[in-house]
């Protein structure tokens, strides 16, 4: 998949400048940037709930699933678990239940949860339905949208490594995107990094992390807290 | 229910409604056969002991007649709310699921329709559609409908924008499926709550269409037929009016009562966290002697609401005057009850009882309030994760900041105002004389939250206490503010209470770490140990479940099992024991927080020991 040129304008600001980005079949590409950055638009624009001018090629547009960033308002709180997953479900009525279970066992969770409710899950749970469900349409790519940033620092990491297990279970694309530049470099092969609407360097992941070229990305490096001071 | 029942509106909306709708219920099978029985010998009588309200031109008794023609009045309410509820959620759904112009079109016919009497509507409808019964419900069910399409809209259009709907539209859900599975039902509640309001409009309505010779005709009647029949006698016999005016004000008052009541009982359901800022409730003394010279000193604090949710379970906590303490742990810890209770903001119901805690060597429970008070507002600042939520949108920042010094230390306007520019100016706002003129809007999010430490730096803190002041800032930001909450407690020799839950972020700015789970202190110790020296084994599994810029890609990253229980069911034995690889037996009773040394404590039977224990609480 390749986005072309990708600008997004509200009235006069421009959100997204000229974003060409490409995200190779089976691999992971990291968009890291601050609040403002124009990091979530790509995300919205890529998936066509925003307007955007340039293309976006090399997949079919009813092939992208979103998960969001609060898992707390991503599923309809009067739809079951098992609800919420069937939605996105083209298997006839007689293999549906099957299908839930599989989709529920592959993010690593009982299947038991398909009749309960979503004020009954904790956080980590509600964000592995969101990504059932969005596996259950069978997605050429997955755009990611700060999916760990309201979970707790132990769930975090169990969801990073679903991610990562997902990929390499399904061979999946991803479009991941976090303001988190030490969780974006543990999960992705390419990491972006954007700041006003614009990309200011673009590379594989250890490249950018161990020798940046731009400086704002140096500045972003040092500013990422780290444990022991 | 029993939020209801606490309200007296609730109360007398309920029995009205209920008075109502059991004399609709009853109401014909008793008194249907005495008000059609004809008298013509007692026609046109007036109030007395026989016919408490009259009787009309054929002699029958009008008291039995608005007992009787209840049932009539609300059902022909009920069908009205009925017709106007169906065509108005239709209206209202209608732009959901039509293409935007379409949708367009509807909302736009829907806004000119509400702008239109309703009364007027109704009455013009039942014209063209005949007079008669019929006619004035279909009227009234029409002229109610654009408000409750109106009200739809709204609330549909809130729920449109969630994620949910947008992961729907993302997974091909059809629009009117949206509509049905995602929209309809999450307003659902609101819609009914409102339409029992209508009904009572709508009775009121009715009744004045029938009034007004509209509406129900000879040899039918309902309420405000009666009405029109007495009318004519009003200065002759008034009780002949004034029974069925009764009977159509006190139901469709009760209607009214009731759907307020309703949706004043369903908007107080779910309580949010922290709201109102009250005296949590005593504090009895009776723990040892607060810590010489520090500056803040909690011993056992406990804070508990009913049902039995206590996210805080005995924590004690000493901060020296220059330390910068990091409290850790997740979400529903009790981190930040912690701070509250502390600052003496936990809101009602909250219970807080501590053995001692005292701010500055002043034991709080002890002060009246208002030395309390005086003592917080003047030796205390707090930071919040949202500096707007304590930044008033209205006033100009400089005011604002000023206000702490009119306010707590009687400074005249001037002063306050150049004191304000000054401590701007200490937080590295630019051109402070021009910021402290400006609104906070105009602030970005680390400016805001600069003023507000500004604001807490305007008496002279002791403590300083920041509850996850970075939380919604960007990495580069954030560094600046902690460089510059270290800055602050260097120079005004404060202490520090920092509360995230990044340990990360703890680490490069505290001395001391304070690792709680579940309302309690699982592990105390000095920043320096923090990567090789920690022992409890939550505390471990924090730290090699947060990825950093070493982390090796090729493995996946710890994980801990399972979830922390929640502030209402932690049980008796070791809280972290059912997620813990290490738990035995033994963990079943709950582990001591057990000082090492002077600076580490761990809450642990299988804490590696290699100091000698020495006990404490």
């Amino acid at each position: 998949m390749i986005i072309e040129g990708m600008t997004v304008r509200f009235g006069t600001f421009t959100a997204v400048d000229d974003v060409t980005l490409e995200v190779p079949p089976g691999s992971i590409v990291g968009l890291v940037g601050e609040s403002g950055s124009g990091k979530s638009t790509v995300a919205k624009a890529v998936c066509g709930l925003v307007p955007y001018t340039g293309r976006v090629e090399g997949l079919d547009p009813r092939r992208i699933q979103m998960v969001f960033q609060d898992p707390y308002a991503s599923l309809n709180p009067r739809m079951t678990v098992g609800a919420s997953v069937a939605e996105g479900l083209s298997v006839p009525k007689a293999r549906r239940a099957a299908e839930i279970e599989r989709l529920l066992s592959l993010v690593s969770l009982p299947t038991g949860l398909a009749g309960r409710y979503p004020r009954e899950l904790s956080g980590g749970q509600r964000q592995r339905v969101a990504i059932a469900r969005a596996l259950g349409a069978e997605p050429s790519l997955l755009v990611a949208d700060e999916i760990t940033s309201a979970l707790d620092v132990s769930v975090q990491g169990a969801v990073l490594n679903l991610i990562r297990s997902l990929r390499a279970e399904l061979n999946l694309s991803m479009l991941f995107i976090s303001h988190n530049l030490a969780v974006v470099r543990y999960v992705s092969d390419v990491v972006a990094v954007m700041r006003k609407g614009r990309l200011v360097e673009v590379g594989p992941a250890e490249e950018v992390v161990g020798s940046p070229k731009h400086d704002y990305t140096r500045e972003l490096l040092e500013a990422v807290p780290r444990l022991g001071g | 229910m029993r939020h209801l029942l606490r309200t007296p509106s609730g109360v007398i909306g309920l029995a009205l409604v209920a008075v109502t709708l059991v004399i609709a219920a009853v109401g014909p099978a008793i008194w249907g056969q005495e008000a059609e029985t004809v008298n013509a010998a007692a026609a046109l009588q007036g109030s007395s002991a026989e016919h408490p309200l009259g009787t009309d031109h054929l002699g029958r008794d009008i008291l039995a007649r608005v007992l009787a023609g209840g049932q009539f009045t609300v059902a022909l309410a009920f069908l009205a709310t009925a017709i106007g509820a169906g065509l108005g959620t239709l209206l209202g759904v209608l732009p959901a699921v039509l293409p935007r112009r379409a949708g367009r079109l509807v909302t736009g016919a829907v806004n000119a329709l509400v702008a239109f009497p309703a009364l007027l509507l109704a009455m013009f409808t039942a014209v063209i559609s005949g007079l008669g019964a019929k006619g004035a419900v279909l009227g009234i069910g029409i002229a109610f409908a654009p408000s409750i399409a109106r009200l739809t809209q709204t609330l549909s259009a809130s729920v449109a924008s969630a994620d949910y709907v947008a992961a729907a539209r993302l997974l091909r859900v059809p629009r009117w499926r949206i509509a049905t599975r995602h929209v309809l039902p999450n307003i659902g509640e609101p819609i009914i709550l409102n339409l029992t309001a209508a009904l009572g409009s709508s009775l009121v309505a009715m009744s004045g269409m029938s009034f007004l010779g509209l509406g129900v005709q000879p040899p039918s009647y309902d309420w405000g037929r009666l009405l029109f029949d007495g009318f004519s006698r009003i200065y002759v016999d008034p009780m002949v009016a004034i029974g069925p005016a009764i009977a159509i004000v006190a139901a469709g008052i009760g209607f009214n009562l009731l759907g307020e009541a309703l949706a004043r009982s369903v908007a107080r359901a779910p309580v949010g966290g922290k709201q109102a800022v009250g005296k949590g409730a005593a504090m009895p003394s009776s723990g040892e002697e607060p810590v010489e010279g520090a500056v803040l000193s909690v011993k056992d604090l406990t804070v508990t609401f009913p049902d039995g949710v206590t996210p805080v379970r005995g924590l004690s906590l000493t901060i020296m005057p220059g330390e910068i303490v990091g409290l850790v742990g997740e979400s529903g810890s009790g981190k930040s009850m912690t701070a509250n209770a502390v600052g003496g903001l936990v809101a009602y119901p909250g219970v807080v009882t501590a053995g001692h805690m005292s701010l500055c060597g002043e034991e709080l429970s002890t002060l009246s309030e208002a030395k309390r008070r005086k003592l917080l507002g003047t030796s205390m600042a707090m930071v919040f994760q949202d500096p707007m939520a304590s930044l008033n949108p209205a006033l100009k920042v400089g005011g604002q900041l000023a206000e702490v010094s009119l306010v707590h230390q009687g400074a005249k306007r001037p002063a306050a105002w150049a004191r304000a520019i000054d401590r701007l100016r200490q937080v590295h706002i630019p051109d402070p004389e021009k910021r402290a003129r400006q609104h906070p809007h105009e602030f970005s999010g680390g400016m805001r939250q600069r003023a507000v430490i500004a604001m807490g730096l305007m008496g002279t803190p002791r403590l300083l206490i920041a509850d996850e002041p970075t939380t919604a800032l960007d990495v580069t930001v954030q560094r600046q503010i902690l460089k510059l909450l270290r800055e602050v407690s260097a120079e005004a020799g404060a202490g520090a209470l920092f509360i995230s839950h990044d340990i990360a972020v703890v680490s490069e700015l505290c001395d001391r770490v304070v690792v709680m789970y579940a309302g309690r202190v699982v592990e105390e110790l000095p920043v320096a140990d923090l990567v090789d020296g920690a022992s409890h084994p939550y505390t471990k599994a924090l730290l090699a479940s947060l990825p950093d810029m070493e982390t090796d890609r090729d493995k996946p990253l710890a994980s801990i099992p399972g979830h922390q229980p929640s502030p209402a069911d932690v049980g008796e034995g070791c809280a972290f024991a059912s997620r813990c690889a290490l738990a035995t037996d033994r963990c079943v009773e709950r582990p001591p927080l057990t000082r090492y040394d002077a600076a580490h404590a761990v809450a642990c039977w299988h804490a590696e020991t290699r100091k000698a224990e020495v006990a404490i609480g």
